[in-house]
């Protein structure tokens, strides 16, 4: 659109048509003081405080709805508008409690910034303030009713942002009041949207009220550990007599993938970090027992049974299962440590999507995977199987506000009428399990239409539906497990017709798709090479990699049955839960578990090791659309290790040397870390400083980002920038040349997590959180049975 | 939930219109209002399913407006205006004598479900002030004899 051009305080600016006036100053650093005001929200015009001068018009004018027109003069500097905002937060104040000393936000809140800047706060009423005590709307929601200001930004969040539809305003006047969805509480998502944006502290959390002020915080912005979409969340943490007790999750750093959005977990799913069941020091099995131990006992003791194992029965008498919730880092250490040092490539972890499939097929195929930030601005999205309102809520939050903002055409084919069905152009019901035969019929083959049409669903409807999407330039096209192996290549090769089209593969958990992307798989390197292929990783490593495919996790389990497999080493994974194993047929392995807590899989282990979880260290995670992202370490308990840092200390003790493990420079004992102060600690913390302090640490074997190093030069797609990464800004790596294309994957294993929006695996079982949620007395018990948790 | 037929065609006709559903709902809450006496439950969740609308939605709405109510009211809704214009020439003396002549106060109900008393802002009939509206009809030059008597004859009609 042509440019206007308008004066502001004298500065002459040109601006896009149909700027929005409010936009067009802060275009120039001019801010214009707002609350009900939301980029990205409907317009609302409710707070007043946005009044400006313009010239030829009568009043004064309010910036938020005003759209610029040529030759437009405004004053937002002079003594009239200054009066009006003055008057207007006097009135804003009139009932307001001034309660600031004991509220949630204070230090944070734009009500006092503005009373800060405009002052006033000397009222000249003498009647008494109306009051009415807080309620509490749901385990986490809390409203304060004299602090809120009416600015509806939690209403449009609630009903356009999130589809909810929960909040609403009643009575009108002095007597307006926001009013949840049941009277007196809340039946929504809980993502608690309304609170982060609420600019006062009218809506407080359930997780964090008056646990603390936020000046006493130290604010670290990390990657959520829960579901796949890689949510930024800002962690507030206070120092604690265990170390760093993480006290708040939110969303004030809107810089990641995800915007405004966080949903529940995010936001205050962390308290499983802080669970009393959490393991604190190694244990050890004597007499049938679990027995503290100290770390080196714990590490000499799983050294001499694997040393002995290797050298009885030979590599592939040991076993490795890897995690979806470890760092990208971490899981590459795991399965250099597995099949460098312990010999073998029987490694494998929970697979959640078939990611070699999806390898695959994408060979050779530039710019093939669509991001997260892609998802929002796509012209057009196909979503096939799934729910991600409940299994990946961002990933909705992107589909939904695309729809809203950017009039994205979503077409959704699934087994049940999804959520996401409100958005969609075109909804098509086709009967549970017949996804693959979708692909086929997508991909060409017309027969398949036989297995999906049915009632309203007409062969004409398909075909009508599948030319709409030929017709679909720059399409996403994304896919939940249902699709597998060679559905996938069906996929992809409609895809492949349409011009930009690109491809989002669903997997369950914060890193499944490092963890494949990694190699987790024992017939896969890094990078979906096949084992047989591996000469790069044979060349950097310094010794050959053995070439014949491992066992997966069902055959493992097997050999243990059978006896032939002596070891198994489970890094931060449950698969006797996951997989519905029978503990007994793991009762003659000698297992090692890395873990936070005593799991189903833990309690058969010899040793276990205490596990720090993602949000106490460093590293990175792909998160299912293949961005790559920086953890940082926010909370802290001093007893815990990574277990990048526990895998090492046990390769020490094999004997093995590190720095052929993790490319390290130099000295191995140059720094290990400042050994007082405030920065005292492990290795790990170490690298948090360095990097604190924007230098690239690489100094010790500890140091993850050492291990990224190798990654980012094998890895194929994962060459990103450096700079951009470390900065804390998303990086898409992809999925492309170099791959062979035809990977034999193994579809029967995939199992997902189908886990709920209010569900997280061990990790929710352990969230206080998400319990209460879950155990609400005032969800219907219907509904209750739905969420019905499975961990 | 069942409706009078003229409320049905009523409602049907009014859809067309306006250019979005929702727009027809202050309207036909007041006819609904006008057959139940006050908005019940029941009778939200049915025009929220009627116009796509959360019960929350409708709930905001009637909130808003002083002339729907979702509890039972007398037969006849009492209405004395107490704006500036009515209250200048006397409207506290009607207020307080037809409180006291009623037995309840400001929102209420007498026993016999006869009357609902509301003391209300503008209803627009200042050049007659003092004035009061019950249900749909007005009442204007009030003095408190007047009003009694207005009330005399209302109770009389609902009593036969």
């Amino acid at each position: 659109m042509p440019d206007v051009n308008i004066t502001v305080d004298g500065k002459k600016l040109a601006v896009p048509a149909g700027t929005l006036l409010i936009e067009a100053c802060k275009s120039v650093g001019i801010e214009v003081p707002s609350f009900c005001y939301y980029p990205g929200l409907s317009l609302q015009g409710a707070c007043r405080m946005c009044l400006v001068k313009i010239e030829k018009m009568p009043k004064l004018q309010t910036a938020c709805t005003t759209v610029v027109t040529e030759g437009m003069v405004v004053s937002t500097e002079i003594d009239e508008v200054r009066q009006a905002r003055k008057a207007m937060l006097e009135l804003l104040l009139a009932n307001h409690p001034l309660d600031c000393p004991v509220c949630d936000a204070g230090g944070e809140c734009e009500l006092q910034d503005m009373t800060f800047s405009y002052g006033a706060a000397e009222s000249k009423l003498i009647d008494i303030k109306n009051h009415k005590d807080e309620q509490q709307w749901s385990p986490v929601v809390y409203f304060d009713r004299p602090r809120c200001i009416m600015c509806y930004r939690c209403v449009r969040i609630c009903g356009e942002g999130m589809d909810v539809w929960a909040l609403g305003t009643a009575n009108r006047g002095s007597a307006q009041l926001i009013m949840p969805n049941h009277s007196d509480y809340l039946e929504c998502e809980e993502c608690g949207m309304c609170i982060d944006i609420c600019p006062v502290g009218a809506l407080t959390s359930g997780a964090y009220r008056y646990k603390t002020r936020p000046w006493e915080m130290k604010h670290v912005g990390t990657v959520c550990t829960h579901c796949a979409d890689g949510c930024k969340t800002t962690l507030g943490v206070r120092r604690s007599p265990t170390g760093m007790q993480i006290v708040r999750g939110d969303n004030r750093d809107k810089s990641g993938i995800n915007g405004d959005f966080l949903c529940i977990k995010g936001r205050y799913a962390f308290d499983f970090a802080s669970h009393d069941h959490r393991i604190q020091q190694p244990l050890i099995r004597r007499e049938g027992r679990h027995v503290p131990a100290s770390y080196d006992q714990a590490y000499e003791h799983i050294a001499l049974r694997l040393k002995e194992i290797r050298e009885q029965h030979g590599g592939h008498a040991i076993g490795v299962i890897g995690s979806t919730r470890t760092s990208n880092e971490e899981s590459y250490l795991l399965q250099k440590f597995a099949r460098l040092l312990l010999g073998t490539n029987n490694i494998d972890h929970h697979r959640t999507a078939d990611f070699p499939s999806f390898a695959g097929a994408l060979a050779r195929k530039k710019d093939a995977t669509a991001s997260m930030r892609d998802v929002f601005n796509a012209p057009a999205i196909l979503l096939i199987g799934n729910d991600p309102t409940e299994q990946h809520p961002l990933l909705a939050w992107q589909i939904r506000n695309n729809v809203r903002l950017h009039r994205a055409r979503l077409y959704v084919v699934n087994s049940s009428p999804i959520k996401l069905r409100r958005q969609a152009a075109s909804f098509t019901q086709i009967p549970a399990g017949s996804e693959p035969q979708l692909a086929a019929f997508l991909a060409g083959d017309d027969s398949a239409a036989n297995a999906l049409a049915s009632g309203e669903i007409t062969r004409e409807a398909l075909a009508a539906l599948r030319d709409k999407l030929r017709g679909e330039p720059n399409l996403i096209i994304i896919f939940g497990s249902e699709l597998r192996g060679s559905s996938i290549d069906s996929l992809v090769r409609f895809g492949a017709a349409i011009s930009g089209a690109k491809f989002v593969c669903l997997g369950d958990y914060a890193n499944s798709r490092g963890a494949a992307d990694m190699g987790l798989y024992p017939d896969l390197l890094p990078g979906y090479v096949p084992v047989g292929s591996g000469a790069r990783f044979h060349e950097e490593w310094g010794a050959p990699v053995p070439t014949e495919p491992g066992m997966n996790l069902l055959q493992m389990v097997d050999a243990a049955k059978a006896g032939r497999l002596k070891a198994l080493y489970i890094v931060g994974a449950n698969p006797v839960a996951r997989y519905n194993l029978d503990p007994f047929a793991l009762s003659k392995t000698f297992i090692v578990a890395h873990d936070m807590f005593l799991t189903e899989t833990a309690l058969l282990a010899e040793v276990i090791l205490p596990a720090a979880n993602a949000y106490e260290k460093s590293g990175t995670f792909t998160n299912t659309c293949g961005d790559l992202q920086l953890l940082k370490k926010a909370g802290d308990i001093t007893t815990v290790k990574s277990d990048f840092e526990m895998l090492l200390r046990v390769a020490d003790r094999l004997g093995f040397d590190l720095r052929q493990l993790v490319p390290f420079r130099q000295a191995e004992r140059a720094d290990l870390g400042q050994s007082r102060g405030a920065q005292s600690g492990e290795a790990d913390r170490h690298a948090i400083w360095l990097e604190a302090h924007g230098l690239e640490p690489k100094l010790s074997p500890f140091d993850p980002i050492a291990m990224l190093d190798e990654i980012q030069r094998l890895v194929p797609g994962y060459d990103v920038s450096r700079v951009e990464l470390l900065a804390g800004n998303d990086q898409h790596t992809s999925i492309e040349a170099g791959v062979a294309s035809s990977i034999a994957s193994q579809p029967e294993l995939i199992l997902p997590a189908n886990d709920t929006l209010f569900t997280s695996g061990t990790l929710g079982r352990y969230s206080r959180t998400l319990n209460s949620v879950i155990e609400n007395p005032r969800r219907a018990p219907a509904d209750k049975a739905d969420r019905e948790v499975v961990v | 939930m069942r409706f009078s037929d003229s409320f049905e065609s009523r409602f049907t006709s009014m859809l067309g219109h306006y250019p979005t559903k929702r727009s027809v709902l202050v309207p036909t809450l007041l006819y609904m209002q006008d057959e139940l006496g006050y908005l019940t439950d029941e009778a939200i969740r049915d025009i929220a399913q009627r116009l796509e609308l959360t019960e929350l939605e409708v709930r905001n709405v009637i909130s808003y407006y002083s002339m729907l109510t979702t509890r039972p009211r007398g037969k006849y809704n009492v209405q004395v205006c107490r704006n500036i214009s009515c209250m200048l020439c006397g409207a506290d003396d009607v207020i307080a004598h037809l409180k006291k002549r009623l037995g309840i106060a400001h929102k209420g109900t007498t026993a016999d479900g006869m009357f609902s008393f509301e003391e209300v802002e503008c209803i627009g009939a200042c050049s007659w002030a003092p004035a009061m509206q019950v249900n749909y009809d007005f009442h204007e030059k009030l003095t408190p004899e007047n009003a009694e008597k207005v009330l005399d004859e209302y109770r009389r009609k609902g009593s036969q």
